[in-house]
């Protein structure tokens, strides 16, 4: 068998990873979105903010489990695929998530256990500081890892001795700028993901309200909200958690969309400067030059420039969004490669680290197909996002949605739009970054970088690592059907799913002398 | 840099040791779902025992990985990679146990409850076994190349290590398991989980016992040690039979924290030999990382590790009293807000 172990790794931390930021971007913007749901809550005494908390938190904790079971694997398989790495980055890359551990975790963890069992166990203003102590950890834990995956993309605070990078100064790799740009880009995109997800579900049920003839349309075009006693939980109030809870989604997912822009602007600027060739594949740019591709066509995939097209570009945008003017030129992959080159070298050391790749021609280029699309359809899915949250603003904008089935399917696919650009955007810079798991610094050349083909662990097999990517791979989808059925289910169920006092069939409270049932339990 | 890596070598394994006594219980609940009984109620008096607190306890596993990757990285890359398999399998477990906990009533078909009753018992099995196969392989060693690789292939981890550590991890979590239920519980699962855990917890401690005592091996004073290890288990045993719940899970501790302290004050200065060649072995100095890297990461932990204790001492505070079967609510079936 000649299978690359280098590209089974690959695949498998891939797959991994992906999977994981589906989750945790969920985790982090709609968390923040239940705590602000249930401060107002706090501050209003308002039911409809109540109704939103238990809704979105239900549906925010079966998501919530499994970025836990799978961010496990993350913490793990750095030392169980890649101990090469390990040991390589060790001295600076095992404090981040040390500290994440140990700053961030406790919290999220801890808290949560608190703000889940502790409805109306725990007095009011204490269950309301556990969700957001949960909250501050998991967006605390997002800040620890992006330090370290940016310590990866641009390597800081530390010194070569005895051939490895040593840290000499943590508040160096803490405020990495690669950090900040990614840690506050991520958080904004994490945000569009909240939104999203608010605005999809709730447009759902203001649908069903409509199609279920609880809710008309007046003479005025003005919603006539109506209730149905017969239906669980579709009361008058619960049309006002749906159209408030939409209202915050898209103004949310606007919102986030422009921080997302304003902060991948700062980082496309830092990725010229630190990692140019990344750039440059990104723009599909062969030659120097100031135009922005907006439709580049031929054979990326060639990887040789010889084949690619620009069939339409836009002078001057790439420059701008480069260096913010119009008119300096952009190095393209064809001056850059031999700057590379000479720095690093052209073939991989002869060395037995580097396996079956030994002595092999590097090549400095990174995939450009992936790059080139994965960087466009991050931007496009974005705006995608915030172009549905505009419109279902303005559609809504009589107190409810249009009758159409379509328009409601729609507004529930569009909540993957974020997810999508979310995936895309860090596709693009991970794979961006190759040949190098840890890119090196520019402006810092004392050898702190790495090749991706000396990073595996050097006992492993092809075999033991499809044994481990083709089972983490069935869980992992197993679990993917199941979690989006239950989310199904419980969305379904709209408000009384997460409510059970508000379902009328359920009253058959059980004969007990004991007045102290559990509100919450498993 | 002796002193600072010593110092990390005795936080990692205080981090193992709060992992055990901690998500141990944890783990022999989730053991206990399927074959303690078949009542449904008593089934989520169990489930519920450890609901609130579960996901912080497993939270110093992750933290005891990490701080091996800050403090010790040659360690955490050489025993992860060495033992690529077991992790693997280990990470499945995890999966599945932290899933089930939360999957299993939201769903309300016989085959979707014992699904994840099941998952939570293997997951819980499997955690426990590899776990404890872990710590005993990273005392006794492992047959390591010069540059810290395993030799042997995929397998070559396997031995009476770990058998004996993964036997004695789930001996452990499963008497630890019955221990908290007689703590937590009040009614016919508190009466049971005593009767059971008397029985249990003797055979249950013979693994643990045999590789807590071959640290005497390495040093002969650890008798001492072992000594307490052993009269903390009779104190527990006697505790289990008096009735004296609180004393029995207070020992059974001292009885986990004694013997794991025997075992790696055995295996000082190596933090995972090489039973190929001694001079492979990874020790404290060979393993660790520069003194700038422990210092900036003690004087956070000495900070944060207080902090962590005391809200985690809260958490369960807050959920103080013992719970039986009256408390579970009626399961919640979810509705369908849909007409027609």
């Amino acid at each position: 068998m000649d299978l690359d172990p280098v590209l089974i790794g690959r695949w498998q931390f891939g797959i991994t990873t992906v999977y994981h930021f589906w989750m945790v971007p969920l985790t982090l913007g709609l968390g923040m979105l239940v705590a602000i749901l249930q401060t107002m809550y706090h501050r209003t005494d308002n039911e409809v903010y109540l109704r939103s908390t238990k809704f979105f938190g239900k549906l925010f904790l079966i998501n919530f489990i499994m970025g836990v079971a799978t961010g496990l694997v993350q913490e793990f398989q750095f030392g169980m695929a890649w101990s090469e790495y390990s040991r390589f980055v060790g001295d600076v890359f095992g404090a981040p998530l040390a500290l994440e551990a140990l700053l961030a975790f406790f919290l999220e963890s801890t808290f949560l256990g608190l703000w889940i069992f502790g409805w109306g166990r725990l007095p009011r203003a204490v269950h309301l500081g556990s969700l957001w102590c949960a909250v501050i950890g998991s967006w605390l834990s997002a800040y620890f890892i992006i330090v370290a995956n940016s310590w990866m993309q641009h390597p800081v605070g530390v010194e070569m001795v005895d051939g490895r990078p040593v840290m000499t100064d943590v508040w160096a790799v803490l405020t990495n700028n690669t950090a900040i740009a990614a840690y506050t880009h991520t958080l904004c995109g994490a945000l569009a993901v909240g939104g999203s997800f608010l605005l999809g579900i709730s447009w759902y049920h203001l649908y069903r309200r409509r199609k279920d003839g609880i809710d008309t349309i007046g003479e005025n075009k003005k919603v006539i909200v109506g209730s149905a006693p017969d239906v669980p939980g579709r009361d008058a109030l619960d049309h006002e958690v749906w159209i408030r809870t939409l209202r915050i989604g898209a103004i949310v997912g606007i919102i986030a969309f422009a921080g997302v822009a304003i902060t991948g602007d700062v980082q496309a600027k830092l990725m010229f400067e630190q990692q140019p060739m990344k750039m440059a594949s990104a723009e599909a740019a062969c030659h120097d030059g100031t135009e922005f591709s907006v439709l580049t066509i031929g054979d990326p995939s060639s990887n040789d420039c010889k084949g690619v097209e620009n069939v339409f570009e836009i002078p001057g945008l790439l420059s701008f969004l480069a260096k913010g003017d119009f008119s300096t030129p952009v190095h393209g992959v064809k001056t850059l490669l031999p700057e590379y080159q000479a720095k690093y070298g052209t073939h991989l050391p002869d060395d037995e680290r580097y396996g079956q790749h030994a002595g092999e021609k590097i090549d400095y280029q990174p995939i450009m197909i992936v790059t080139y699309w994965g960087f466009r359809m991050m931007i496009g899915f974005g705006i995608l996002a915030a172009g549905v949250c505009a419109l279902g603003l303005w559609l809504t904008r009589k107190g409810t949605v249009p009758l159409s089935p379509w328009l409601m399917r729609g507004f529930l696919l569009a909540i993957t739009a974020p997810f999508i650009a979310n995936s895309a955007g860090w596709i693009f810079t991970e794979m961006g970054r190759q040949p190098f798991v840890v890119a090196p610094n520019p402006a810092q050349l004392d050898g702190v970088y790495m090749f991706t083909q000396a990073a595996l662990s050097p006992e492993l097999t092809p075999g033991m690592l499809l044994f481990s990517l083709i089972s983490l791979s069935l869980v992992y989808g197993v679990l993917m059907v199941v979690e989006l059925r239950l989310l199904t289910v419980y969305i379904r169920g709209g408000v009384a799913s997460a409510m059970p006092e508000l379902n009328a069939t359920n009253h058959t409270p059980r004969i007990t002398n004991d007045d102290d049932v559990l509100s919450f339990a498993y | 840099m002796e002193t600072l890596a010593t110092i990390w070598f005795v936080l990692i394994i205080v981090l193992w040791m709060g992992y055990l006594f901690l998500d141990g219980f944890d783990l022999g609940v989730g053991m206990l779902m399927p074959i303690f009984t078949r009542d449904e109620r008593q089934k989520r008096v169990l489930l519920n025992a450890i609901g609130p607190v579960w996901d912080g306890n497993e939270v110093w596993l992750i933290t005891a990985a990490g701080a091996t990757f800050a403090a010790f990285p040659h360690w955490y890359a050489s025993l992860f990679s060495a033992l690529y398999i077991p992790l693997t399998l280990c990470l499945l477990a995890l999966i599945f146990r932290a899933v089930s906990i939360e999957y299993r009533g939201k769903g309300h078909t016989k085959v979707w409850k014992s699904f994840w009753t099941w998952a939570m018992a293997l997951g819980s099995a499997g955690t426990a076994f590899f776990i404890g196969a872990m710590l005993a392989i990273t005392s006794s060693g492992l047959p390591l190349n010069e540059n810290g690789d395993l030799v042997g292939g995929a397998f070559a981890w396997f031995g009476w290590p770990t058998i004996i550590g993964g036997l004695g991890g789930l001996g452990f979590t499963f008497v630890h398991g019955l221990i908290y239920l007689g703590l937590k519980t009040e009614g016919d699962v508190r009466k049971k989980a005593q009767r059971w855990a008397k029985r249990a917890m003797l055979p249950c401690a013979i693994p643990f016992l045999i590789w807590f005592g071959l640290a005497i091996a390495h040093r002969t004073w650890l008798v001492v040690i072992v000594a307490v290890t052993v009269a903390a288990l009779i104190a527990a045993f006697a505790a289990v039979r008096a009735g004296a719940e609180k004393r029995a899970f207070v020992f059974h501790g001292i009885y986990l924290v004694a013997g794991l302290a025997a075992v790696f004050a055995g295996a000082y200065p190596n933090v995972l030999p090489s039973t190929l060649d001694p001079a492979n072995s990874l020790t404290i100095a060979s393993a660790s990382s520069s003194d700038y890297t422990l210092t900036v990461m003690l004087v956070v932990t000495v900070i944060c590790l207080p902090i962590i204790i005391g809200y985690q001492i809260f958490s369960y505070r807050m959920f103080l009293g013992r719970i039986k079967e009256t408390h579970i609510p009626e399961a919640h079936r979810v509705p369908v807000a849909i007409r027609s």
